[in-house]
């Protein structure tokens, strides 16, 4: 194959697993704090993602034209609504499920997407029907032989990269991240340690969400269009890369995003049987894998308390 | 001594009062056809019931089902045929009837999963397929007996399902969920894909035709015309009768007792040495076994099948149906498939929002009654005990 062709693979597997990795380490950080699965997630995504969108239609209606601040103004908007979303979320549908099974957190946060999902499509003006995103990054392109370098993509690229950065630094490097490692490691002792649970548990929420509503905001001006069903299939495979990788670790978060992209590019690419079926592999691959180490790739800690 | 057991045994007229009642409110509830007055029937519902339990009639009701179990069971059937007969010729109500059936038939199944065993299934819906696809493709190209097809459909979920056995016993909580969701996902993408099955569009089933009888002739007892439905109908009565009756003898057997210790606690239960992959296997296989039927039938009756109809969402709405009518409590299923089937269908006015409603409702029961409408009792091991 060509080398520009397969630069273009490449480039495109490390755009969708960027996508995944945003969405999985919200899994992973919920995870953390709260032992649960927060099945919303994927579509707080959508929601973020439609935010920005009246967000843009709304400035630009107002008579705002300035890319920059189109786009900068999206981001805040989108992000800062779905922070508060995830913190309502947490405040009032999973903890007061602490007590309860798992099972029913994971149904409760399910049908939550569910609304989400219901919501947009029943009240955004024609939310049936796929939404033109605009394209507001630079689209000038490098040509390299076949490989078509674009800025936006490249842009992007980056932008994803600084969050995970920024996220990993705040985690490790700041006081609120001890407290978040704190409570994810032992709730109890890090209550008598004074760390506030519940403002540790809705900030985590925040943080995740706000990745969410980022990942949205890639997405829509990645494939310049958006739909209301878009957030349930993204949140699926976060979901999945969260656990090839390993709940409740960051890199395992980012290693299951990426694997999950290869295996979709490796299976459109490389695979005798045609594209179509590279949804099918990527999930066989993946119950292979979560069959042979049950517990993910980046091991979890645990021990059988009896 | 038996005389003393027979007194301590709670009454059965409060169980039979019941049955008639609901009897009669399913059938004017099928029957109406002016929302307004649907709406009101539903109100109407919500408010009896919860009179009925401040009052503690509802504890009665729930007393006299426990212990004369058996005999209501049969008048529960009676009921069942009382109301197939008043709709013997409409054929939308009896198809919805025949839904309610075998939907009740699969979380049945399910049921052993979640509620006795404790494993997670999130991919009912597609065992269901499963079946439903066996039907189409068996009734199109072969000429196996019908009877057979629906078993061959069984037997093919549970056969394919236990291609899931070995993650399914490896893993544990969050990373059991995503087995069988990833397997949810795949099937739905590869019958999409698929051009042998029909791809997105799906297949035609041949109706059922037993020694010569085809099911989808309409036919006439004396003079009166009786929907083609009322042939599924016996079949699917037929079919929940004896799962019922199968998942309740296992609920209360020493295998029954086995899956209760393995799901509250896996480690005390091996180390009183239970085969703890053992009697997951047998649940897994089971439900599966017990799913990939109801959904053969259903293809059949359905007429059609399309990967659009076996998706993770509709496997959601199955675990729904547990949750809501109590898991682990039988006679819940069957009340909570009535609430989830029949409601949207009557409801047109509110078609487009009856997925917010119904995720909404979900939501609150959580909130409020998460051991569901009719939570399961706590196991009897003598008869008239009480605990």
């Amino acid at each position: 194959m060509d080398v520009g062709l397969l630069a273009q693979y490449v480039m495109n597997g490390l755009m969708l697993g960027m996508m995944y990795t945003l969405v999985a380490v919200g899994f992973t950080l919920f995870f953390g704090v709260l032992d649960i699965i927060k099945f919303s997630h994927g579509d707080v995504l959508t929601v973020g993602a439609f935010t920005a969108l009246a967000t843009y239609i709304g400035l630009r209606s107002a008579g705002v034209s300035s890319t920059p601040l189109l786009l900068l103004a999206m981001l805040v908007v989108a992000i800062l609504a779905m922070a508060a979303l995830g913190m309502l979320i947490a405040r009032y549908l999973v903890m007061p499920l602490r007590s309860a099974p798992a099972l029913n957190t994971l149904l409760i946060t399910l049908m939550l997407g569910t609304v989400l999902r219901e919501l947009v499509r029943l009240f955004y003006p024609q939310g049936a029907n796929p939404k033109p995103f605009p394209a507001l990054l630079p689209t000038a392109s490098i040509n390299l032989g076949q490989f078509n370098l674009r800025l936006d993509n490249a842009l992007m690229l980056a932008a994803g990269g600084l969050a995970i950065v920024g996220l990993q630094l705040l985690l490790n490097r700041t006081k609120l991240g001890l407290a978040i490692r704190a409570v994810a490691q032992d709730e109890e002792t890090a209550r008598t340690m004074g760390v506030n649970f519940t403002a540790v548990v809705l900030i985590t929420f925040a943080i995740g969400s706000a990745l969410a509503a980022y990942a949205g905001i890639m997405n829509g001006l990645y494939y310049n269009e958006i739909n209301f069903g878009m957030g349930l299939y993204l949140g699926v495979i976060g979901f999945a890369a969260a656990i090839i990788g390993g709940l409740g670790s960051i890199y395992g978060a980012i290693l299951g995003g990426f694997l999950f992209a290869a295996l979709q590019t490796i299976g459109t690419v490389a695979l005798p049987f045609a594209s179509a079926y590279k949804d099918v592999f990527a999930f066989t691959v993946v119950i292979a894998l979560i069959a042979w180490r049950p517990t993910g790739l980046i091991q979890e800690k645990i021990s059988e308390r009896v | 001594m038996s005389e003393v057991m027979q007194k301590m045994r709670a009454p059965l007229l409060p169980g039979v009062v019941a049955l008639a009642l609901s009897t009669a409110y399913l059938i004017a509830l099928l029957a109406a056809e002016k929302q307004a007055l649907i709406i009101g029937l539903l109100a109407f519902a919500v408010v009896a019931v919860l009179a009925a339990h401040y009052l503690g009639w509802l504890n009665l009701v729930s007393r006299s089902f426990a212990d004369q179990e058996d005999v209501l069971g049969i008048y529960a059937i009676l009921a069942a045929c009382v109301v197939a007969a008043f709709f013997h010729d409409n054929h939308f109500v009896l198809l919805l009837f025949v839904t309610v059936l075998l939907y009740t038939v699969a979380t049945l199944g399910l049921n052993i999963q979640f509620g006795y065993a404790g494993v997670l299934n999130f991919a009912g819906a597609s065992f269901f397929g499963i079946g439903a696809y066996t039907s189409a493709v068996l009734s199109t190209y072969t000429a196996v007996p019908h009877l057979l097809v629906l078993l061959i459909g069984g037997m093919l979920a549970a056969l394919i399902g236990s291609l899931l056995l070995v993650p399914v016993l490896r893993t544990r909580g969050h990373y059991a969920a995503l087995v069988t969701i990833a397997f949810a996902l795949l099937l739905k993408t590869f019958l999409e894909v698929n051009n042998v099955l029909g791809g997105p569009q799906g297949m035609q089933v041949k109706g059922m035709s037993i020694l010569g009888w085809s099911f989808n002739d309409n036919f006439e007892i004396g003079k009166i015309e009786m929907s083609f439905y009322l042939n599924y109908f016996v079949v699917s009565m037929l079919l929940l009768t004896g799962t019922f009756v199968l998942v309740r003898r296992l609920e209360r057997s020493w295998i029954g007792l086995n899956l209760d210790a393995l799901r509250l606690d896996e480690i005390a239960a091996s180390c009183f040495g239970l085969d703890i992959a053992r009697w997951k296997i047998t649940a897994f296989l089971l439900g599966n076994f017990l799913i990939g039927i109801a959904g053969a039938l259903f293809g059949m009756v359905g007429g059609f099948v399309a990967p659009n109809n076996y998706t993770f969402a509709d496997s959601l709405i199955m675990v729904s149906i547990l949750l809501l009518g109590g898991i682990g409590n039988p006679w819940g299923l069957v009340v909570a498939t009535f609430i989830v089937v029949v409601v949207p269908e009557k409801l047109q006015t509110i078609q487009e929002y009856r997925i917010l409603l119904f995720a909404l409702i979900v939501i609150m029961m959580l909130l409020f009654r998460p051991e569901g409408l009719l939570p399961r009792p706590v196991r009897r091991y003598f008869p008239g005990w009480r605990a």
